[in-house]
């Protein structure tokens, strides 16, 4: 069948599916189950309306506990297992075996390059163009055009980039205009995404042209909501204007900052688009997201590919306890 | 904010300034890409993209005399064009590597034999002999020429329509396609329900619920690979579109129930006690006040989820597989960055390609793509 037919097909039965099953449900729930008539309609209205959140949740509780909770139940145990040996328990040899390779700990080294340089540079970044644009007639412009990056696929930004760092030999034009300016400063043509380690960062900058634009975005509207007293105040007080936005704008919006840095925190540690499109892991770029993939899908080894997702769940766990707390405190 | 007292003047040039410098900065890779999307193979891999825009002055590769020779009184001569096609300027001429630019444009040279041979500055060649040039060897003419600006959207028609080359974006395109729509549309009315629920029905571990939403919202999809693929397999959908709209909306249900939920809790109270004492049951009040209300939120995450699923790669390409007639866009540049890694023009337009409908929802709709990002992190 034609995929485009089946979409089709899909969208009007999930729909479809859905809206009937919310619709049934509900129905029988109040005609045939718990009707509101008789000498028990009281009571049937209660007990109606204590059945009712869960046929509104199920499908929503099935879903999300098959797609998400299930799996890492299920990717611990694998990373415990051996699939040569028939899914045998082995307990931590996987994890044994994953310490042991350099490629892993290179990984884990990038991981933490990335997880320090990316959320301080993309933040800051934007909590500059959040403020320059807030000031200037022709700021939402301007906003929109830096938050364009947001909208490109991770991959489509790799061959932007990848088209920046070009390298052509000596006796050509450059081409890529890293290389074009460098030559032009009077150095040789570098292929810049093998030079060992730096190549990191050369990878890293198009993460954080991607993520400027939704910092400057949640920074813009915090530094709007800023109360004016505090800085007419500190206006009245004699501060200069960098004074008032470190000392007076920064503290205010410390809460928005934390969330930028870790919303863009949870990010990187999955990342994994831009390095394989763009060096594969290769001349020391390895990540952990394509480490996991590199193990799971090209070595087929699911005990140790399985050990680094569960790496990766270890780092975000930290985010996820602090989210569950804030939320908690809401919900109280 | 900006007129409040205080904010000098002097300092506002110097944030015009830098916010053009941030602009073109940050604008640079992707208009260089969009450039380059624009120009022929040799343009790209002969020169960089910003001279593209100006007059070109290069040397142009050499080019032999050809044509009838007409007679004209007791000469032989053959007249040609070095650029038929582009409009350029000659600025130097030579017939020898060793001097390529040896004349002026409309000289005339004395080449041996008593030939002799001009250019012009249009690129109009003579060359005259006194006996007749048949089964002569003509001479190569070398010249250094400004040409103006020339775009083609020959890559285009190449990467989308021709069977050869970069076959396969077209294809590409439509599997995008076919993933994007129906896993965006999916996800909103299952999330849209138990939104209202976690918002405005009380029942027993209500905000426990809540909290386990939150923590999945962060749980890194990398886990959900193997165990997913496994149970796809077990139930019969394998590696097939209904595999990864089923995982794009099981992804997509945490942000979705969180954005919504966030909105529908700011939703008046009157409003929905109004309701209730009137006798709506709570499926007539969702559907009849609450779910229009919330209009923006599900404009929002339907931006999101629909960015998200058409930009992905990894979910793709684990639960569609790298079959080349299923390959969506992502995975089809990722190819192509491995093969044809030094064919720039069609890796850039191929990427324009995949990167143009982004755009346009992002532009049609970032009102509601920044309400929504407001309401997702920011609590």
């Amino acid at each position: 069948m034609n995929p485009a037919l089946q979409g089709v097909i899909t969208i009007i039965v999930g729909v479809g599916g859905c809206i009937g099953y919310f619709f049934l449900s509900n129905l029988v729930l109040d005609k045939f189950v718990f009707p509101p008539v008789g000498k028990h309609a009281g009571r049937n209205i209660n007990r109606a309306n204590l059945v009712r959140p869960w046929l509104f949740l199920l499908p929503a509780v099935i879903a999300l506990g098959l797609y998400l909770a299930y799996p890492v139940v299920a990717t611990f145990w694998l990373s415990l297992t051996d699939r040569d040996a028939g899914g045998a328990f082995v307990g931590a040899a996987n994890y044994v075996q994953m310490m042991n390779e350099p490629k892993f700990w290179e990984a884990i080294r990038n991981n933490m390059l990335w997880l320090i340089v990316v959320p301080a540079a993309a933040t800051a970044f934007g909590l500059i163009a959040a403020q320059l644009t807030d000031r200037i007639a022709w700021g939402n412009i301007a906003k929109s055009l830096i938050f364009m990056p947001m909208a490109i696929s991770f991959v489509g930004a790799s061959v932007i980039w990848k088209l920046i760092y070009d390298t052509r030999p000596a006796d050509q034009d450059q081409i890529g205009v890293l290389n074009a300016i460098w030559v032009g400063l009077g150095g040789d043509p570098q292929t810049w995404l093998t030079i060992p380690f730096w190549n990191n960062f050369f990878l890293m900058v198009v993460l954080i042209w991607i993520q400027t634009g939704f910092a400057m975005v949640i920074l813009s509207a915090a530094l709007r909501g800023i109360p004016e007293e505090t800085v007419e105040a500190a206006i009245v007080d004699g501060a200069g204007p960098f004074q008032i936005f470190f000392k007076i704008k920064v503290p205010q919006i410390m809460g928005t900052i934390v969330v930028v840095w870790t919303t863009i925190t949870l990010v990187v540690l999955k990342i994994f688009d831009i390095v394989l499109a763009m060096t594969n892991g290769q001349w020391g770029t390895q990540v952990l997201a394509n480490y996991m993939y590199d193990k799971l899908f090209r070595s087929f080894d699911w005990g140790v590919g399985s050990a680094s997702a569960m790496v990766i769940m270890l780092l975000v766990m930290p985010i996820l306890i602090w989210n569950v707390r804030t939320v908690r405190k809401e919900m109280r | 904010m900006d007129n409040i007292a205080g904010t000098k003047s002097s300092l506002t040039w110097a944030v015009h300034i830098s916010v053009v410098l941030l602009v073109a900065l940050w604008l640079f890779p992707t208009v260089g890409l969009l450039v380059s999307s624009f120009r022929t193979a040799d343009q790209i891999a002969t020169s960089g993209w910003w001279s593209a825009l100006g007059t070109q002055k290069r040397q142009e590769p050499a080019i032999r005399v050809e044509g009838d020779q007409v007679q004209e009184g007791d000469v032989y001569v053959i007249h040609g064009e070095l650029f038929p096609v582009a409009d350029a300027k000659v600025s130097a001429w030579g017939t020898s590597s060793r001097e390529p630019e040896a004349y002026e444009p409309g000289q005339t040279v004395d080449i041996g034999d008593g030939d002799t041979l001009t250019v012009s500055e249009s690129g109009a060649y003579t060359l005259t002999s006194p006996e007749s040039l048949e089964g002569k060897r003509l001479p190569r003419i070398f010249s250094t020429a400004a040409t103006p600006p020339e775009f083609t959207f020959a890559n285009y028609r190449n990467v989308l329509f021709s069977s050869t080359a970069a076959a396969g974006v077209g294809q590409s395109f439509v599997n995008t396609l076919t993933v994007a729509i129906p896993a965006t549309i999916i996800p909103i009315l299952v999330a849209a329900f138990a939104a209202y629920a976690l918002a405005w029905m009380e029942f027993p571990g209500r905000s426990l619920l809540v909290a386990a939403v939150v923590a999945l919202l962060v749980v890194p999809l990398q886990l959900a690979l193997i165990p997913l693929l496994q149970f796809h397999n077990a139930i019969g959908i394998g590696k097939s579109y209904l595999g990864v709209w089923m995982a794009h909306t099981g992804f997509g249900l945490p942000l979705a129930i969180y954005l919504l939920r966030n909105y529908m809790v700011g939703l008046p109270r009157d409003i929905i006690e109004c309701a209730k004492v009137d006798g709506a049951s709570d499926f007539q009040i969702f559907t009849k006040i609450v779910l229009p209300l919330s209009f923006p939120a599900l404009a929002s995450f339907a931006i999101f989820q629909f960015l998200w699923t058409w930009n992905d790669l990894l979910v793709a390409l684990v639960f569609l597989g790298t079959d080349d007639q299923r390959l969506v866009l992502t995975a089809r540049l990722v190819n192509l960055l491995g093969s044809r890694g030094g064919q720039w023009e069609i890796l850039a337009s191929s990427a324009f390609v995949s990167i143009a409908v982004p755009l346009i929802v992002f532009f049609t709709m970032q009102r509601y793509l920044v309400r929504g990002l407001l309401a997702g992190s920011v609590k």
